[in-house]
């Protein structure tokens, strides 16, 4: 063999052995959110630019900055997530996926990645659902439905401050919403990770979101993998429109609701009964 | 630990190929010129190097591994390949270093950590410039020097002093031991909670769309734009200037929250960011405007921008021994810079092209006539992978009209081609090393070609197109 066609053959097999070895198996993982379908082939070099750090190569949540973050990161082979508009326990749409790479987590170490293309989050939500066999033909969940949202009332704000102290949101997100109530320092997550309840004096984001919907979406569903529960067997809609109406006044914001609760404190603070063990009676 | 794809591999081995297969030198082309219109030319060509000195002998670019140790994100987060910025690294430069999720004050960090990283590049290369004169003249020849090296050495202090407050401290010390600040300033962020008011104040990159200072080039013949540095023949002393070099100023700014929309305009004094007070009374203007669009399936968003730099230099000044008094400095001229650019987005393929014009008053060109220019360039990345970039840049610039009529009008034109690799050995969130091969070759008819580090001379002939050529092998690392 002449010394030119032994490289030209050398060139070729290697050649054909980079071509066989970088070969990945289809990933046929697909998500549609709005017009957009994503493709989890698409979706894998992206998670490993942007996600593997924390999440991990397995999507474990083990990625190597696990360690010093908290929270931690998620575990996506679970397949359970906080931020749904689902039942609890069930699988989030792929929008709500789609919402959770865009809004990033408040107070976490995830952070928005709306800078991202639209597609590129399309593909991303693919190849995040390959991690979990939970994905294998599940059928889309199907949202739950958000009532139109009564007028944030004296009086709905007032009834929200009740529902508060009845279903004991207080024990675990304190009197004033400062996420120190007593059990608080008790807390953990399914994976015994100590969690901190969400502190509403902390600014205008709440963990899936900045709307009133989005609140009331949240303690409607829970938050999967955390304490907080759904209370969607054990409170009424119109309860759950007075619980936001009531939120949004421990905020430090100019809510219409906290403008409405500061007038009213102005005249009739001292009929207030205090949120906490104390309060039972009201 | 260190591993490799078979992509990769294939990759390097091709561009390696490439590179070795490039021409070793060129036929310059030479012709006939006045001999006092040589004298003359000569006489003002030592502008340029006395600037490239000043500025070009330590890294241009910066990356910030700080930043992924302070959020635990990998460099692949912020930049396509570092240290270039992606759509989300440009969110986050464009919110002071802030990621938006009420993580960023330093009271949440742990006591332990410094906002520093330090970044420097031991390297081999080799330089090689034709038509450079020796005695007795006329004679030339060309002059090749090559062996180890090491650039000089960034210290890269940036970060937040408190929520919306940003700040920037970046001291360079200069290969020969030259010690200088190449950027300080602070930045109040989200003014009024908006993100479309930002104020940064100091010494900073102008809001240069196609960055010099996250550039992917190194060598002394690709590290830089011919559009961005340019100044023709007979540039009055006093007007050093490059749109490519930090600036000290004041910068109102505004994006998007997506920064998808971007707006800059920066008031800047006109020493070209020497510190001290200016010689003159004029202030110099920057303004830049760019919107990417979310279309196409690629690794970013395609982004357009325009950009204008407008600026006055005295051109006469009271004396004292025959020496300008500084602060003196009146009959101002102008001069402007403006241009288009662009980031485009096939699949794992960036394109950046860029366009400019450019004019300087005749008395700041020291003649008759105001000299005119025009550039065009051309940048490629393929991003193969994360830990993976091949590179590939053509730049073009013509003079449309000398300052004296007496210079031949291709005088100072150039072509600047460059084509490089980066590898990445290892990717992860607390330093960075780059595998850096880069072979730059630039053509300027009658004048030496800027150069990174300053060396060439003028040939005889304003006339002759002079090659300076750079091949580096270098490994870049930041921690």
């Amino acid at each position: 063999m002449r010394p030119q066609t032994r490289w030209m053959s050398l060139v070729s097999a290697c050649g054909a052995v980079l071509l066989l070895g970088g070969a990945t198996p289809a990933l046929a993982q697909e998500t549609h959110v709005a017009n957009r379908t994503g493709h989890a082939t698409a979706g894998k070099p992206l998670y490993q630019r942007y996600c593997v750090g924390c999440h991990g190569d397995d999507g474990d949540g083990l990625g190597e900055n696990a360690q010093w973050i908290d929270p931690k990161p998620r575990d996506f082979t679970t397949a359970t997530f906080k931020c749904r508009s689902t039942q609890s326990g069930s699988l989030p749409t792929d929008q709500d996926l789609y919402n959770s790479v865009a809004r990033g987590f408040v107070a976490t170490n995830m952070p928005p990645w709306d800078a991202l293309t639209p597609q590129n989050r399309v593909d991303l939500v693919s190849y995040i659902k390959t991690f979990s066999p939970r994905w294998a033909g599940a059928a889309a969940p199907t949202p739950i439905e958000v009532p139109a949202e009564s007028p944030a009332t004296i009086e709905s704000i007032l009834h929200g401050r009740e529902v508060f102290q009845r279903l004991e949101c207080w024990k675990c997100h304190g009197p004033s919403g400062h996420g120190d109530g007593p059990s608080a320092s008790t807390l953990t997550d399914s994976k015994d990770n100590p969690i901190r309840p969400y502190n509403f004096s902390m600014g205008s984001r709440f963990k899936c979101g900045t709307t009133n919907q989005d609140l009331y979406r949240i303690f409607m569903t829970g938050l999967d993998g955390t304490p907080m529960p759904s209370f969607s067997d054990n409170l009424q809609p119109s309860d759950a429109w007075d619980l936001v109406h009531f939120l949004r006044t421990l905020q430090p914001l100019n809510t219409p609701e906290a403008l409405t609760w500061q007038g009213w404190l102005k005249t009739h603070r001292g009929e207030l009964k205090p949120i906490g063990p104390e309060g039972g009676a009201q | 630990m260190i591993t490799w794809s078979g992509k990769d591999i294939a990759i390097l081995i091709t561009v390696g190929l490439a590179i070795g297969a490039a021409p070793s030198s060129a036929t310059p082309v030479s012709g006939e010129s006045p001999p006092e219109v040589t004298a003359y030319i000569r006489s003002v060509g030592s502008v340029q190097p006395a600037y490239l000195l000043s500025t070009r002998s330590v890294h241009r670019s910066a990356e910030i591994p700080a930043f992924a140790r302070k959020y635990g994100l990998p460099c692949s987060a912020c930049h396509t390949v570092w240290p270039e910025l992606n759509a989300f690294g440009q969110r986050f430069r464009d919110n002071g270093y802030q990621l938006g999720n009420d993580r960023d004050s330093p009271i949440w960090q742990n006591n332990g950590y410094w906002p520093i990283a330090v970044r420097t590049t031991p390297q081999v290369h080799l330089e090689n410039t034709t038509h450079q004169p020796i005695d007795p003249p006329p004679s030339e020849r060309g002059i090749t020097q090559a062996g180890f090296d090491i650039s000089g050495m960034d210290l890269l202090m940036l970060g937040t002093l408190h929520k919306d407050i940003t700040f920037g401290l970046v001291p360079t010390i200069d290969a020969d031991g030259t010690a200088g600040v190449e950027a300080a300033f602070v930045r109040f962020d989200n003014l009024g909670h908006s993100p479309w008011a930002n104020l940064k104040v100091g010494k900073f990159e102008l809001d240069n769309l196609l960055s010099e200072k996250r550039f992917t080039w190194l060598s002394n013949n690709g590290g830089f734009l011919y559009a961005y540095h340019y100044q023709p023949a007979g540039s009055v002393d006093s007007y050093a200037f490059g749109i490519g070099d930090n600036q000290i100023g004041a910068e109102v700014s505004g994006h998007s929250i997506n920064s998808y929309t971007r707006y800059s305009v920066s008031l800047l004094t006109t020493d070209d960011g020497e510190a001290g007070l200016p010689g003159g009374n004029s202030m110099d203007a920057m303004v830049s405007l760019s919107h990417a669009f979310a279309t196409g399936g690629g690794l970013g968003p395609q982004r357009i921008g325009v950009f204008a730099y407008l600026g006055h230099r005295p051109t006469a000044f009271d004396v004292v021994n025959g020496e300008p008094i500084p602060g003196t400095g009146t009959a101002n001229k102008s001069f402007y810079r403006i241009g288009a650019t662009a980031q485009v987005w096939l699949g794992n393929l960036e394109l950046l092209p860029l366009v400019a014009r450019a004019q300087d008053d005749a008395a700041l060109g020291g003649s008759t006539q105001k000299p005119t220019w025009n550039s065009a360039l051309l940048e490629a990345h393929y991003i193969a992978t994360t830990r993976l970039m091949v590179q590939g840049r053509y730049e073009i610039l013509r003079m449309s009209k000398q300052a004296d009529p007496a210079i031949p009008k291709t005088f100072g034109n150039a072509d600047a081609i460059a084509v490089g690799v980066r590898a990445y050995p290892f990717m992860f969130s607390r330093d960075g090393m780059a595998i850096h091969g880069e072979f730059a070759m630039t053509r300027t008819v009658g004048m030496a070609p800027l150069s990174g580090d300053g060396s060439g001379v003028d040939p005889y002939d304003p006339a002759t197109k002079v090659w300076s050529r750079s091949l580096l092998l270098a490994f870049d690392f930041a921690f």
